[in-house]
């Protein structure tokens, strides 16, 4: 996933089978530069950091898709159901009077976990059309309950009243948002290190295997269902986490933490950017979210023309999304370059 | 017991509308097993033509409804054929992405041409008003929508039953391969359904404007309760799709009249307990 | 051929106990379509069948049946003695029932190293680690690039799956069954789609099968089932008609009226 580019060539030498899969899993260059640049906005752009820190919410939650979408073959319409649970748990123990970030972000992933491995149960069993319906149903069903009890909720207004105390004692929540990116940033990259481990593990190849061929997968022995729903859990624990620091960092939570708007903008996020590469959702997050910040005097309407031609574009030409453009760019490059005297 | 038939009357007319916004959306997901989440903007193309005939043009109300089905099997025509056709053997995934562009497209043109505001329509004399049946309040335009929509319902079933069109259809939906193989022209076959469908979305489009309003949102609000309908009733059946969209209007008003405070859980709910229950849908095959 | 072959059971001295896998009365309809009718089967361990009969008798169906992938509308399945009929399909698997596909049902961008180490791992019941790297499994790695290597395999194993020749992917099906260690190994059509020179190769390397694993591969072309069969079972029409070995089928009356109906003289060529 990371060295695509290396996997293209076959090796020169033969190398040892697992040796050669050591080296697939590497880290390449280009992602200790990705992280590296992370870092830019506290430098470059400070003005900036209260929208660096939405990137990386969206990021956190568009990686979790990723694991259930784009290497488990699991289409999701409705993932932010778990991103709304986490996030209204964190603000509602906020309310209640514990306003401690760590502790209420471990409180928002259970809570959010605990409603994705009960739902697995169904998603598991189920797939084409009527695992898209599911998950589109249950999402809507939360939203819709959720604005029904607006004595818990707050309803169309959202939850008032949410307060966050100071990072670890020390660091304040402020409207300059160091600390918010920093906090952000720190569960992205700490979480990204743990989908990595899973992509690369065992299980991340049994995940791959149910995405190319679910049929076949009985066949070789595998339990399928008990798969699906390990990492489905794991998805919902962490959009769970990400819900958890959008409440805290901003201090608020509505209704469209949870909705299908979310879980749309999430899904074409992933897409733009490059489904099964990790990357994919990050580098999707920051451009959509940029993008949006960018036009953002624009009407609505007028966003989601701009939108739709993109979905239309990328389904057309550039299936593989963002990355899997400039990855083919790569290898043709490399190409070329062997070919030269 | 006065108030539930009313409900019950304003279900059925709710229904009949969403069927004939649905059963397009069924036969070609049965037979191609293409999933075009911009059906319903077909249902929004007919209303907006429907209204800008009358309003701009004069039309009389019963002209604009043809137009409607034309414009609609138009539009599925011409898309079908520029993008879907490239994506029949695609996966699920690509042909939502593909289709839910085409949508926010659709919307965002309607906006840009229309507005955002409900389109205003005034529908002729005769049609307003209603009977008072036995104490019960029966309005004229739904029993119109009513009468409307069943015969077309039986013109699709008679088609479909006693036709050669439609026997044709019936073993394409069957097993598509096993069609081809008996020489029927499968593609010729699913343009022609494709269009029929668009068109019937496009009528629908048009009838809903006086009970549902009309504005760009319309493509996205409505296109929940089609896959709904399309989802329970199951893929390919057009019988499927009558009884589905007749139980999730009567549900529907029921729960809006019954139990406001629920709201839409009460459908989503039923929605989900169904699928789960059968996943192919009540008279589906697959 | 005696009275047995009439009645469509599948004459063995040994019993249940001491087959590999066996089946009693199996039976499977879709509507008035009945695709599996009274079927009984008993496969001693060891012995190569072939499973031979004119498109449409069931003998895919029949596979189904037996790995769970169908559910018989009666009838039961016993392996080693077991009965496994309400197991599903991947609980057999591990109980060392595999079977592979008449069109190759792969992992299109795995290569065929990931593929082989996949199935190794899930029998090892080691997928389920997410914490530790997959080449942490070196053993598992090395046991799938052996098998791959069995299969000639191994100069392409790190090639995705569907960059493949069809005759490799025909391999790399063979593969993936063999890296579950089968104790009895169900093949359907092995060498379909395969030409002339490779499905000897392929054979062969079936052939080369310990004698601990029953093998049981269906099979059109008839030259291959005279070299790699120690027994024939014919089924038409969802029955068994009768089962023995090649000499006695070849020389079966009704065997090559049955053949000759559909295809004339195909149990001369092949």
């Amino acid at each position: 996933m990371t060295s695509d580019t290396l996997v293209a060539a076959a090796p020169a030498v033969p190398a040892a089978p697992h040796e050669f899969l050591h080296a697939q899993a590497r880290w390449h260059w280009a992602e200790i530069a990705f992280w590296l640049a992370t870092l830019l906005p506290f430098v470059l752009t400070p003005d900036y950091l209260a929208l660096a820190s939405q990137v990386a919410i969206t990021a956190l939650f568009a990686l979790s898709l990723d694991l259930i979408l784009g290497f488990s073959g699991i289409v999701s319409l409705g993932h932010a159901a778990y991103f709304g649970v986490g996030a209204y748990t964190a603000g509602l123990i906020s309310v209640w009077g514990w306003g401690e970030s760590l502790t209420g972000l471990v409180a928002a992933g259970l809570a959010a976990g605990i409603v994705g491995y009960i739902t697995s149960f169904v998603i598991a069993r189920f797939r084409h059309l009527a695992l898209i319906m599911i998950t589109l149903g249950f999402c809507l069903l939360l939203q819709e309950a959720a604005n029904d009890a607006n004595w818990l909720t707050g309803g169309f207004n959202g939850l008032q009243g949410v307060h966050t105390w100071k990072l670890l004692g020390t660091f304040e929540f402020d409207l300059y948002g160091y600390t918010a990116y920093a906090y952000a940033l720190a569960a992205l990259f700490l979480i990204f290190l743990l989908a990595r481990r899973i992509i690369h593990s065992p299980f991340g190849l049994a995940l791959r295997g149910i995405r190319e061929n679910g049929a076949r997968m009985p066949a070789i022995g595998a339990p399928t269902h008990s798969h699906i729903r390990t990492i489905y859990t794991i998805a919902a624990i962490i959009a769970g986490i990400a819900g958890a620091i959008l409440t805290q960092t901003t201090e608020t939570v509505s209704l469209e933490a949870l909705g299908f708007q979310r879980s749309a903008d999430v899904l074409v996020m992933l897409i733009v950017g490059g489904t099964g590469r990790l990357y994919g959702g990050l580098i999707g997050a920051a451009v959509y979210m940029v993008a949006r910040d960018q036009f953002s005097g624009l009407n609505p309407q007028f966003w989601y023309f701009w939108i739709g031609l993109l979905l239309i574009a990328i389904v057309m030409f550039l299936p593989n999304g963002i990355l899997g453009g400039l990855t083919s760019i790569a290898a043709y490059i490399k190409a070329k370059w062997a070919k030269a005297p | 017991m006065l108030p539930a038939l009313g409900v019950l009357f304003d279900g059925v007319a709710y229904g009949m509308l969403l069927f004939l916004m649905s059963v397009g959306l069924s036969v070609t997901l049965g037979m191609m097993n293409f999933v075009n989440l911009a059906h319903c903007s077909f249902a929004m193309l007919g209303g907006y033509v429907t209204v800008t005939l009358m309003n701009a043009a004069g039309w009389p109300f019963l002209a604009t409804l043809p137009a409607a089905f034309v414009a609609g099997a138009a539009a599925s025509v011409l898309l079908e054929h520029i993008f879907f056709s490239r994506f029949y053997n695609s996966n699920e995934l690509n042909q939502c992405l593909l289709t839910i562009g085409i949508v926010f497209v659709s919307i965002a043109g309607a906006a840009y041409i229309y507005g955002t505001d409900q389109q205003p329509m005034q529908l002729p004399a005769y049609l307003q008003g209603s009977f008072n049946v036995g104490g019960v309040d029966l309005a004229i335009y739904r029993l119109f929508l009513i009468v409307v929509a069943a015969l077309i319902t039986a013109v699709l079933m008679a088609t479909l039953e006693s036709t050669r069109f439609g026997a044709q259809v019936r073993a394409a939906v069957n097993n598509q391969r096993m069609a081809r193989g008996l020489g029927i022209d499968v593609d010729r076959l699913f343009a022609f359904t494709f269009a029929l469908g668009g068109g019937l979305a496009g009528l629908g489009g048009g009838l809903a404007i006086p009970m549902l309003g009309l504005d760009p949102s319309f493509a996205l609000t409505y296109l929940i309760y089609v896959l709904i309908v399309v989802a329970v009733g199951g893929l390919g059946s057009i019988a499927g799709s009558f009884v589905a969209a007749m139980l999730l209007g009567v549900a529907d008003m029921a729960g809006k009249y019954y139990v406001p405070a629920l709201g839409s859980v009460l459908i989503y709910l039923v929605m989900l307990v169904m699928i789960m229950w059968r996943p192919t849908g009540l008279f589906g095959r697959r | 051929m005696g009275e047995s072959a009439v009645s469509g059971t599948v004459a063995s001295a040994s019993g249940a106990d001491g087959s590999a896998l066996s089946a009693r009365g199996v039976n499977k309809s879709f509507g008035s379509l009945v695709v599996a009718a009274d079927v009984d089967l008993d496969l001693p361990q060891g012995v190569r069948y072939a499973l031979i009969g004119p498109n449409g008798a069931g003998k895919t169906t029949l596979i189904n049946l037996l790995t769970g992938m169908l559910r018989p509308d009666a009838g039961r399945i016993f392996l080693s003695g077991d009965d496994i009929t309400s197991l599903p399909p991947e609980m057999r698997v591990q109980r060392g029932l595999v079977r592979t596909y008449q069109i190759n049902s792969l992992f299109p961008h795995l290569t065929a190293l990931e593929s082989v180490t996949l199935a190794v791992c899930e029998r090892r019941r080691v997928a389920r680690t997410w914490w530790r790297p997959l080449t942490a499994y070196k053993e598992d790695i090395d046991e799938a690039h052996a098998i791959l290597a069995t299969l000639t395999l191994a100069p392409v194993c790190h090639r995705p799956t569907r960059e493949l020749a069809y005759g490799q992917q025909r391999l790399l099906e063979i593969a993936l069954a063999l890296a579950t260690r089968p104790k009895v190994l169900l093949l359907d059509e092995p060498a379909a789609g395969v030409p002339r020179e490779e499905s000897r190769d392929l054979f062969e390397a079936i052939a080369g099968l310990s004698r601990d694993i029953t093998v049981l591969f269906i099979e059109h072309d008839m030259e291959l089932v005279f070299r790699f069969a120690s027994r024939v079972i014919v089924m038409v029409g969802g029955r068994v008609l009768v089962e023995g070995t090649p000499a006695e089928i070849a020389a079966d009356e009704r065997v090559r009226a049955v053949y000759l109906g559909k295809e004339h003289g195909a149990l001369r060529h092949g």
